[in-house]
């Protein structure tokens, strides 16, 4: 049972990393940069680093943006599970189908101002929660979409099985449909994290005076100039996580057993 | 796609229970915090803008008709055919990719994932600009280009629509690569070793096989790069230079700097028709891979 | 420093979130109104030393929030879809002053609260967005012009026809503003307009001028024209006078010039909003911007004139010598147009205008 590695796609998927990653070195080479400005190199310099950890703004605005982040993506893949099966199973019309699906393809000035309006008619108080709650609007479409992706020619066939051997549908849910969707839900939880870490328009008109996330901080240091700092915050970000995988694929190395034997497909 | 006659009766007795929990949260958040915000909104395109900005309550079609100017329709046609190239060459990139990924080792599958995704997590704002010290004249690329002898001048890869169409592939290839994996993943190695029995070769297998098996996760992942592509405005501004507009751009042009709003949601609403349009499509596609039950597509 | 008075309810925030208490130490001499309160500003990034706002929470007792903004078109629009509310104190640019005001979201400023106020210089309280300073008050000013590489182009620009017929070493090699009301300016004040024109014809002669003037461009670029300038990527720029100075900073072969047909006169303002609780504070805040050492200090910080003669007299004479546009007297600077609001259909006109150009 060989698993095909043809070499074009090992050759495809070297290339790919190589377009992903080329600005990324660039970032990161130029964190070391003394000059401020990208387009000249003026000597090697760590000043950016300390600055870095003595800006306390941007570290609460990192901060921020983590929260805001981990609460998102929680609720999101929660509520954006639901409605995938929910559409798939229990949704036979189109319009329906269709409309729920409109938050993530309306223009994300519309949603901001809208939504602030809304706020701002509530009396709510904007902070960080209001951008959650923004963000959970169109991250939770995401999730449903990818985790539909899943659901398509889904042997509904197990769950019975597991049903007529008396689970009740939380357990049948949790032991054999979940594991079947994981890797669905673990795709769409991604894409949500990342939606909402680097998100600008919404999270700007929907936050409070202090409830500054990344992007906000960077992009507003456009007027007068977006320093290296923020090159070395993705410089640390870069190695932090690739460290995390590299500590991840050591703890999984399999002791004995092939992978093939470790599940192929669902 | 027929449907079981039999099971109908008995599933739509127990229907409901699931479909309330199922759906429920999640169209209560839609509705309370989308269909309600954006619907007002929405709404304006009726009235007119106020002197200052914001709305006067008296109706009109005249934001509507102005949307048919020829310089709208113009912005709309560019970013829609700019937005289709750019989702067609990341799905050519990502297919691969998320193929070689689905069959990978199940320990580096995740990981694999986070490296695509790990570039994400840091602003795309520094990102873009590094793809401007790349692609400029005097830049990385031209270097290594001239350097190695394959073009004597600088190509013209920056401020012009190659640099924004590569810049909008660059900012949305994850969410091409993720929904095609998602749906790849599910399929396992089966089908395809099904059809090398049948002595199909693998370029017949994907394109027989594969590929229509994994429809709805491209047809998820090519909305996800068309959609924003439509909306980001950086990529045009930075890296095309400012001689590229998009509509999304205008769109909040016309909120932001003209006050416009019932304007700016008229060429909104001109977004949503046009992408209803795609995602009913995309419902259809979806329609069309049931699951099986009861021993049969439903 | 009396603003001791009237009126307030000086409790708190309007919103924008929880309710810290402040840190009330210091305040000595200050009257006891507004210690304790908070104060809730919207500014743009690294455009005030953090140092000013500190000096200040330590002096009155008060707490600053203290929000960012981007862009004067992003704080308007969410300053318009809140309905006004969310902030007391706000900066925005001159035309923007109308706007909030026909709104209704200005407060108008009560200047016996601002004692500091007379330290504006005389032209600046004669501002065409707002004569008399009634709802806002100037906090930096300056004009537009050319920015260039004194090495790479022979002759000193003298003519906004730099970016229409341009000079073949400089072709392809020039960037334009992007944002509209700066756009078009090149285009009208070589042709004579005003920079506030509403005319139609006017705006299609700018229009067809700046669409000619695009062929020879390198690309519109509102943000990265001084890295472009430093790395020589090019050679000549449309430029805020500040802004070049921060060229300048990197790359001392770079100079600014306000060309012959005349230029803007642009001004960042701050605006006591209306729907504020803690009016006091703005004001006092206001007038601790307005003191000449708190002065030097931004101007040193920002690379920014204030039109306050005491405050640019007490700038160091060296800054004043590395960045020479902080010469710029306020009287050459009134010589200039200053920018106003465009009305209701200026506005739409501006923005159809500026569409079609970078379309």
């Amino acid at each position: 049972m060989a698993v095909r590695r043809s070499r074009y796609l090992r050759v495809h998927m070297g290339f790919l990393f190589l377009f992903l990653y080329l600005p990324i070195a660039v970032l990161v080479v130029l964190s070391f940069n003394s000059s401020g400005l990208p387009t000249v190199w003026e000597g090697f310099s760590l000043q950016w680093y300390r600055e870095l950890i003595g800006d306390e703004e941007l570290l609460a605005a990192i901060k921020n943006s983590l929260i805001v982040a981990g609460f998102v993506t929680a609720i999101s893949v929660v509520l954006g599970t639901l409605l995938a099966l929910g559409l798939q199973r229990t949704v036979r019309s189109r319009v329906l189908d269709s409309a729920l699906f409109l938050p993530a393809v309306i223009p994300d000035i519309v949603l901001a101002i809208g939504l602030l309006s809304f706020f701002n008619l509530l009396k709510f108080t904007l902070g960080l929660h209001t951008i959650v709650i923004a963000h959970v609007v169109f991250d939770m479409i995401f999730v449903a979409a990818i985790v539909r992706t899943r659901l398509g020619y889904f042997d509904r066939r197990i769950e019975e099985a597991a049903a007529d051997l008396g689970a009740n549908p939380v357990t049948t849910f949790l032991l054999v449909t979940l594991p079947a969707i994981l890797p669905g839900v673990i795709a769409g939880a991604l894409v949500a994290f990342t939606l909402s870490i680097d998100e600008f328009v919404i999270a700007f008109f929907n936050s409070g005076p202090t409830s500054i996330t990344f992007p906000i901080k960077v992009y507003s240091m456009i007027r007068f100039g977006v320093t290296p700092v923020i090159n070395a915050v993705a410089a640390i970000v870069m190695v932090v996580s690739l460290l995390t995988i590299l500590i991840a694929l050591r703890l999984t190395r399999p002791k004995g057993e092939t992978s093939a034997s470790l599940g192929v497909g669902a | 796609m027929s449907t079981a006659a039999a099971p109908a009766r008995r599933a739509r007795g127990r229907v409901w229970g699931p479909r309330v929990v199922l759906l429920g949260p999640g169209t209560a958040w839609w509705l309370v915090f989308f269909l309600v915000p954006v619907g007002v909104l929405i709404a304006y395109s009726f009235f007119s803008r106020g002197p200052y900005g914001g709305v006067i309550y008296e109706p009109t079609l005249k934001n509507y008709v102005r949307a048919f100017d020829p310089l709208y329709i113009g912005v709309l046609w560019t970013s829609v055919r700019i937005a289709t190239i750019a989702t067609a060459t990341s799905l050519l990139l990502a297919y691969p990719a998320a193929l070689f990924i689905a069959r990978a080792s199940s320990r580096w599958r995740v990981p694999l994932l986070v490296l695509v995704i790990l570039p994400f997590w840091t602003s795309f704002l520094i990102r873009t600009y590094a793809w401007m010290l790349l692609l400029n004249p005097a830049g990385l690329i031209n270097k290594v280009l001239m350097g190695i002898g394959v073009i004597d001048e600088p190509l013209p890869l920056l401020y012009n629509e190659f640099a924004v169409t590569l810049g909008l592939v660059y900012a949305y290839l994850p969410l091409m690569v993720l929904p095609i994996y998602a749906s790849l993943e599910r399929l396992g190695p089966q089908a395809s070793e099904a059809a090398a029995d049948l002595y199909a070769t693998p370029v017949q297998t994907l394109r027989k096989v594969t590929i229509p098996l994994t429809l709805p996760g491209i047809v998820a992942g090519c909305i996800f790069v068309f959609v924003p592509s439509l909306g980001n405005f950086i990529v045009p501004d930075l890296l095309g230079g400012g001689q590229t507009v998009m509509i999304g751009n205008v769109i909040q042009q016309q909120f932001l700097t003209a006050r416009d709003w019932p304007f700016g949601a008229v060429l909104a609403m001109s977004v949503i028709v046009l992408m209803f349009l795609v995602l009913a499509v995309q419902a259809q596609v979806l329609r069309r891979t049931q699951e099986v039950e009861h021993g049969r597509p439903a | 420093m009396s603003v001791a008075v009237i009126v307030l309810a000086a409790c708190g925030s309007d919103d924008g979130g929880e309710t810290p208490p402040a840190a009330s130490d210091g305040g000595t001499t200050e009257p006891v109104d507004i210690s304790g309160t908070t104060l809730t500003i919207s500014n743009w990034d690294a455009y005030m030393p953090k140092s000013v706002v500190k000096d200040f929470e330590a002096e009155t007792g008060v707490t600053v929030e203290y929000a960012i903004h981007t862009t004067n078109e992003d704080i308007m629009g969410k300053l318009t879809a809140a309905n006004g509310t969310g902030f007391d104190l706000v900066f925005v640019s001159g035309p923007f002053v109308q706007a909030l005001n026909g709104l209704g979201y200005a407060a108008e400023i009560d200047q016996s609260q601002i004692p500091n106020i007379t330290n504006l210089d005389t032209e600046a309280t004669e501002l065409a967005y707002d004569p008399g300073n009634t709802h806002s008050v100037p906090y930096t000013w300056g004009t537009t012009g050319i920015c260039y590489r004194t090495d790479l182009v022979p002759q000193t620009p003298s003519t906004w026809e730099a970016f229409h017929t341009p000079e073949p070493d400089t072709e392809g090699k020039m960037t334009m503003l992007g944002t509209d009301r700066w756009l078009l300016q090149p285009a009208l004040l070589s042709l004579g307009y005003s920079v506030n024109t509403t005319d139609p014809g006017e705006i299609d002669e700018a229009k067809a001028w700046t669409m000619e003037a695009k062929e020879n461009l390198l690309a519109f670029d509102d943000t990265t024209f001084y890295a472009k300038l430093v790395s020589g990527e090019a050679s000549l720029v449309q430029a805020w006078d500040g802004w070049c100075e921060y060229g300048r900073a990197d790359e001392p072969k770079i100079d600014f010039v306000i060309p012959d047909e005349g230029s803007d006169l642009w001004t960042d303002t701050m605006v006591v909003m209306e729907s504020s609780e803690n009016k006091a504070a703005a004001y006092a805040f206001i007038d601790y911007i307005l003191r000449p050492e708190v002065g030097k200090s931004i101007v040193e910080y920002t690379l920014y004139k204030m039109p306050n003669a005491e405050v640019m007299a007490a700038v160091s004479p060296k800054v004043i010598q590395d960045f020479p546009t902080l010469a710029i007297t306020p009287t050459e600077l009134f010589e200039q147009e200053a920018q106003t609001d465009l009305g209701e259909e200026g506005t739409i006109l501006w923005t159809e205008a500026a569409t079609e150009i970078k379309a």
